[in-house]
């Protein structure tokens, strides 16, 4: 059984011109000491599938699911207290910006025996030592003088060691990392990332890397899920999936790369992701797709079995010779 | 053929911004830009590169004249700026801003957008020349003729920034500043982006400065890169030489910190220690020596000058 288990999950969101889904019937299901990377572009509803797993969307999101567990319990049903419980204890969460994700007003020493506070059952003097070994974990120099400096006394890559440093502090089995290192520079970016697959490897952690740089996707994840427009339109391993595209969205972001390049000019998707209002019929796509034909624009698209990468896709490319595409 | 007269020569440009200081303390000298030269032709890219705070957006402002360099020459299209040849210079070197959500005007139309240049520096022109010329433009920068009417929140990321690109280009400069044009934008939208301003260079024959911490983005456009860190440039170099033979440590650790879309290549990786330095307190030597592996008391105390063979870097025990 996985440890994370999403079948089928959708979100809704009441706006004031009708609903939007955001994330359309996605599938995922993630092993402890798993690391699996979901990538897509803004608002292919990445960020908004983990938040519904964790029960952080406002009261005007709809979500539906066949499964939503985590540990054979069922999400959905969970009082706020038992929730609270799991929630940043055995599953955890690290966002895109530090600096705005921690509570200006209290010390970073304060806020992350807080967590403790929360979860464990330590006396005050037990969390000073553990909160001083975290820091020392996620590579925080002079830890014991650092907690009573407040988010704004340190950099953005301190801020993001020290938010690591919370959502590791009750060792969670899951650990969800949404954007950890686009507001910080390369070479921080670069300690962030070891450092976060380091901890995985040593605490056998699953850790889910929401991104949408695919160099960071090709360096540290074994596992990918691509998002597009709220559905996900393909999953592979890292090495098979930058290699056999099988969705041709994949296939056209692979080649819009920079560095994949072979020309001056680089290869373009036309258009852009379809909107609230414009969603076509078929495939969600096929507007901007080169290999579409009346059927993509008309009849959704079905899942092709793993052997295909589960493509969402009539026509699905690289199709191995065993497989047969649906 | 002799070489074509350069659009910008910039020599030993400086800038020094003072901050704090009250009644009781005083005020300190935080030095962004330090001796920077360089020159750019026309039809040439140059991209500056390095990370925050490294002085690459305030050298934008000092060569768009937003922003008054405190030392060093300026000469753009062979005159130099200076406050009297300001306000015609400026009409010869515009700039593309990286967030095109908040460098266009909620307010006004798109056409509205495009003439407000030629209002204000061309008075001489009647209201349908300046329309026509909007319209020239927008088939230019690829948008569409009834775009004329609309707002900007009308448009996606990528024709905004088209709408910006556009309207840096109604006066027809012939320095175009890229401050990080495709940061803020999806990787699909990125490549159109990057593909017309390839195009337009074609084109138009402009010079780019272009500003960017995307390392692949600058290797695709690039035709010479400037690699700084704390407010100096610590290389420079054609494209080629400085991304195949890195000889600054620093260039070298940031190449390899670059992640590559590559899922076999796994490569070594330059793992650095610390950060930045504060710009209050630059280091008396070299500023990159607290982070760097191969620093010996020399660097410490010394700062090395940008020099040396194939091209230029400042360190005293380079790499290549």
């Amino acid at each position: 059984m996985s440890l994370l288990d999403i079948r089928n999950l959708s979100v809704d969101f009441a706006t004031s011109t009708g609903t939007f889904r955001a994330v359309d019937s996605v599938d995922l299901s993630v092993d402890a000491g798993d690391l699996h990377a979901i990538v897509g572009e803004s608002g292919s509803g990445k960020s908004v599938s983990m938040l519904a797993a964790m029960g952080l969307l406002p009261w005007t999101a709809t979500i539906t699911a066949d499964t939503l567990a985590f540990d054979g319990r069922d999400l959905r049903d969970l009082s706020p207290r038992a929730r609270r419980r799991i929630i940043g204890k055995d599953m955890s969460m690290i966002f895109q910006e530090p600096m705005s994700s921690l509570n200006p007003c209290f010390t970073v020493g304060f806020q992350i025996k807080e967590a403790l506070r929360q979860h464990l059952d330590l006396d005050r003097k037990q969390r000073h030592a553990r909160a001083i070994e975290l820091f020392e974990m996620v590579g925080i120099p002079a830890p014991e003088k650092r907690l009573s400096a407040f988010p704004h006394q340190l950099s953005g890559g301190m801020n993001q060691r020290v938010m690591i440093a919370m959502a590791i502090a009750c060792k969670p089995r899951l650990l969800i990392a949404d954007e950890p290192t686009t507001a910080l520079d390369v070479t921080i970016q670069a300690q962030i990332l070891d450092l976060l697959t380091g901890l995985q490897a040593e605490t056998g952690m699953a850790l889910i890397l929401i991104t949408h740089d695919m160099g960071v996707v090709a360096e540290t994840a074994r596992r990918v899920s691509v998002q597009y427009a709220g559905q996900k339109v393909e999953e592979q391993e890292v090495a098979s999936l930058f290699s056999d595209p099988h969705h041709p969205y994949t296939a056209a972001l692979l080649a819009a790369l920079p560095e994949r390049a072979t020309e001056r000019r680089l290869p373009t998707i036309p258009g852009v992701v379809p909107g609230q209002h414009d969603r076509p019929e078929g495939c969600l796509f096929s507007p901007r797709c080169k290999f579409a034909d009346e059927r993509c624009r008309t009849v959704p698209p079905p899942v092709q079995p793993p052997a295909i990468g589960l493509a969402r896709c009539h026509y699905p490319l690289n199709v191995p010779e065993e497989a047969d595409a649906i | 053929m002799t070489a074509p007269e350069p659009v910008l020569i910039a020599d030993a440009l400086g800038r020094d911004y003072s901050v704090g200081g009250g009644l009781f303390s005083q005020a300190q000298t935080v030095r962004a830009v330090a001796e920077t030269s360089f020159t750019l032709a026309p039809g040439r890219t140059l991209a500056v590169v390095g990370e925050s705070g490294c002085g690459k957006s305030t050298l934008a402002r000092m060569v768009t004249l937003i922003e008054e360099p405190t030392s060093g020459r300026l000469v753009i299209d062979g005159t130099e700026a200076r406050p009297e040849t300001w306000a015609s210079l400026r009409t010869s070197v515009q700039i593309v801003f990286q967030d095109p959500y908040g460098s266009l005007n909620l307010r006004q139309k798109v056409g509205t957008i495009l003439e407000e240049p030629l209002k204000i520096n061309r008075p001489e022109l009647s209201a349908r020349e300046r329309a026509e010329r909007a319209r020239a433009m927008m088939e230019l920068v690829g948008l569409r003729p009834e775009h004329y009417d609309r707002y900007p929140h009308m448009f996606s990321g990528g024709q905004r920034q088209r709408i910006a690109i556009g309207r840096a280009l109604m006066l027809e400069p012939k320095l175009l500043v890229l401050d990080e044009p495709v940061s803020a934008l999806d990787l699909s939208i990125q490549s159109q982006i990057l593909n017309l301003l390839m195009d337009l260079q074609e084109r138009l024959g402009l010079a780019y400065l272009f500003i960017s911490h995307d390392l692949s983005v600058v290797r695709h456009l690039a035709d010479d890169v400037i690699v700084m860190y704390l407010g100096r440039p610590v290389e420079t170099g054609p494209k080629d030489a400085v991304f195949s033979a890195p000889r600054h440590p620093y260039t070298k650790a940031l190449l390899s910190a670059t992640p590559s879309a590559d899922p076999q290549g796994r490569r070594e990786r330059i793992k650095l220690s610390g950060e930045l330095p504060s710009p209050l307190a630059v280091p008396p030597g070299c500023p990159f020596a607290p982070r760097c592996w191969k620093t010996q008391d020399k660097c410490r105390e010394e700062r090395p000058r940008l020099e040396g063979e194939p091209h230029p870097a400042a360190c005293f025990f380079p790499e290549n």
